[in-house]
């Protein structure tokens, strides 16, 4: 790479973001290889303390910045070349090992890439590792991961949220300028929100789910985490788009997300869910209010709004995606891919022991309420009442709409919690989810952004929109970003 | 519910559970559909059930014909393989 003359100290990359290391690749001030090891160390000293990464793909990883590269030495620049990126492993990885966070996939290689994967293969970006994860999704807390919890940058004591824990806490901690996640409840925007980082769920259908390990069908929704709104519509443009392998994903044009969030603001209406207020944390309530203020001064024009079933929706998600999960996990059964058990006497017990064994508690507490949702005699009375109470808070949302730009509130009830605190209590811990699971049973886009602080411990503000309305979200977030600096906070963890 | 449940939901869903363990599935089990009864405070009788987000109807492919082969590729996974079958205990006696 002869070509390539650094100009740039390497020293202060990991502060950059998305779209200042990718003008310094372009303009052959940094390479990508040195760009790609530079993050390496730094999952290598950093991680130690937080276990967001489940595998360091660096042999990988120095390949294909070699070969972008060589690309950039010859004049062919990629729209996303040579920067380095996490994956979380859900999104299947050709040739590189894909768990889910679980025992059942622990030396799962997939034959195929992810979609997702594919398309930032192609815009030139390096994948560092693949990031933990509650197993198969399952989780708030990133507690669930066969391959142990992950720790909040913030405060290591406390969990980073989940189930996306840790694509969340590695952007936090700087070990990567971004990473990928999937959200069927808020498992982007709730760990977002409590490491202090940028995260989007689009519209379902918006970017394919091809090669993303089905967790719920009708909720599961690919995103990205960053620490800007700017870098996520950077992403969001390159990984949205029809994709023939999903029937779901939609034909609808992609814009250029970027170009959106960076036109010149125009007053907002926005909507403010009484409900979301309504018995909230004193201080979580007083900092969402504070920044209601900031937005007041800054073009926003606020309105009270009501989404009396969304109280619901945490109740309706019980039975949905439990029911999904039994049915799209039932592909697990020690026969074709996954853990397979030993010593078994009969076809049932291969089933049985390699499913008790490559699963944990928590997948198999859904499996079971989703089975016993879907059974005969029960089905009325469980499943066909959730969808029927999804086309409630999604008419609801609707109407909303029709009076507002977009609807805001806080993302979580409260900061993180402490490592352990619910494990023992799952009702407590789905409840982390109250603000965001709605959104998924209605289909509709929403984003998570650093907001303040509580105790030291960040807190995120939601964006959430009509379907297919991420410019109006990014633009709101980008704009909300040009005049605070909440964003630019960084824990202690990630050094200079 | 009771533990009878349990132990059918169990075995539809293939999932050994120990004798042990059934009382602190039962609990949980439980505390989660008191959660998911509070649906019942919505009177939905006159509800359309959502079938997709967006109201969409399932798209179908094209009709065409693709031949392919990736069976050994597939099978990299798998130890338990011989002759391009899966090995699994037997079935019929």
């Amino acid at each position: 790479m002869d070509t390539i003359k650094f100009q740039r100290s390497l020293t202060n990359m990991h502060n950059k973001t998305v779209s200042e290391l990718k003008k310094y690749i372009k303009e052959k001030e940094i390479s990508s290889l040195e760009l790609t090891k530079h993050f390496i160390d730094r999952v290598k000293n950093i991680d130690t303390q937080l276990n967001s990464f489940v595998s360091i793909t660096e042999e990988y990883a120095i390949t294909q910045a070699k070969k972008i590269d060589l690309e950039i030495s010859k004049g062919e620049v990629r729209p996303l070349a040579g920067i380095p990126l996490a994956q979380k492993d859900i999104f299947c990885t050709k040739d590189l090992k894909t768990t889910c966070g679980s025992r059942m996939l622990e030396n799962f290689i997939s034959p195929y890439d992810a979609t997702v994967v594919e398309k930032l293969n192609h815009a030139g970006m390096v994948i560092i590792g693949k990031t933990n994860m509650d197993e198969f999704a399952m989780g708030s807390s990133n507690e669930t991961s066969y391959f142990g919890e992950v720790k909040n940058p913030w405060n290591t004591e406390y969990v980073p949220g989940g189930s996306s824990g840790g694509s969340a806490a590695s952007v936090a901690a700087r070990l990567v300028p971004c990473s990928t996640g999937t959200d069927t409840g808020g498992s982007i925007r709730q760990p977002a929100s409590l490491t202090g980082v940028c995260g989007i769920k689009p519209t379902y259908g918006r970017v394919s789910r091809y090669g993303m390990i089905a967790f719920a069908s009708s909720l599961d929704q690919a995103g990205v985490f960053t620490r800007t709104a700017e870098d996520c519509a950077i992403l969001l443009t390159h990984i949205s788009g029809y994709d023939p392998k999903d029937s779901t994903s939609s034909r609808k044009e992609v814009p250029d997300y970027e170009k959106e969030c960076k036109k010149k603001f125009t007053n907002m209406v926005i909507g403010i869910p009484t409900e979301f207020l309504d018995g909230l944390d004193d201080e979580v309530k007083e900092v969402f209010e504070e920044n209601v203020k900031v937005l007041e001064k800054n073009g926003c024009t606020f309105k009270n709004i009501s989404l009396q079933s969304s109280k619901l929706g945490v109740s309706a998600y019980q039975v949905v995606a439990p029911a999904e999960c039994s049915s799209n996990l039932s592909r697990f059964d020690g026969v074709r891919f996954g853990h397979r058990a030993d010593s078994v006497k009969n076809i049932d017990d291969l089933y049985k022991k390699s499913r008790s064994e490559g699963f944990g508690q928590e997948v198999k507490r859904r499996i079971l309420i989703g089975t016993y949702a879907l059974s005969a005699g029960y089905y009325d009375a469980y499943y066909l009442k959730a969808q029927k109470i999804r086309k409630v808070i999604s008419n609801e949302f609707e109407q909303a709409f029709k009076e507002v730009d977009l609807i805001l509130g806080p993302t979580a009830p409260d900061c993180a919690f402490k490592l352990g605190e619910k494990t023992n209590d799952p009702i407590a811990m789905y409840l982390s989810d109250v603000f965001t699971v709605s959104t998924n049973l209605a289909g509709l886009p929403a984003m998570s952004l650093p907001m303040g602080f509580k105790n030291n411990l960040p807190l995120g503000l939601q964006i959430i929109g009509n379907h297919f309305d991420e410019s109006k979200i990014l633009s709101l977030a980008h704009h909300y970003q040009q005049i605070t600096d909440w964003h630019l906070k960084k824990p202690e963890i990630s050094g200079d | 519910m009771n533990k009878e449940t349990i132990i059918k939901i169990s075995d539809l869903a293939k999932i050994d559970i120990k004798d042990d363990q059934i009382d602190d599935i039962l609990t949980s089990l439980e505390k989660i559909l008191n959660l998911v009864d509070e649906m019942n405070s919505v009177d939905t009788d006159n509800v359309t059930p959502m079938s997709h987000p967006l109201n969409l109807k399932q798209e179908l492919r094209k009709d065409e014909i693709k031949v392919f082969n990736e069976r050994e590729l597939f099978q990299k996974n798998n130890e338990h393989t011989d002759n391009g079958y899966y090995k699994v205990p037997k079935i019929i006696d």
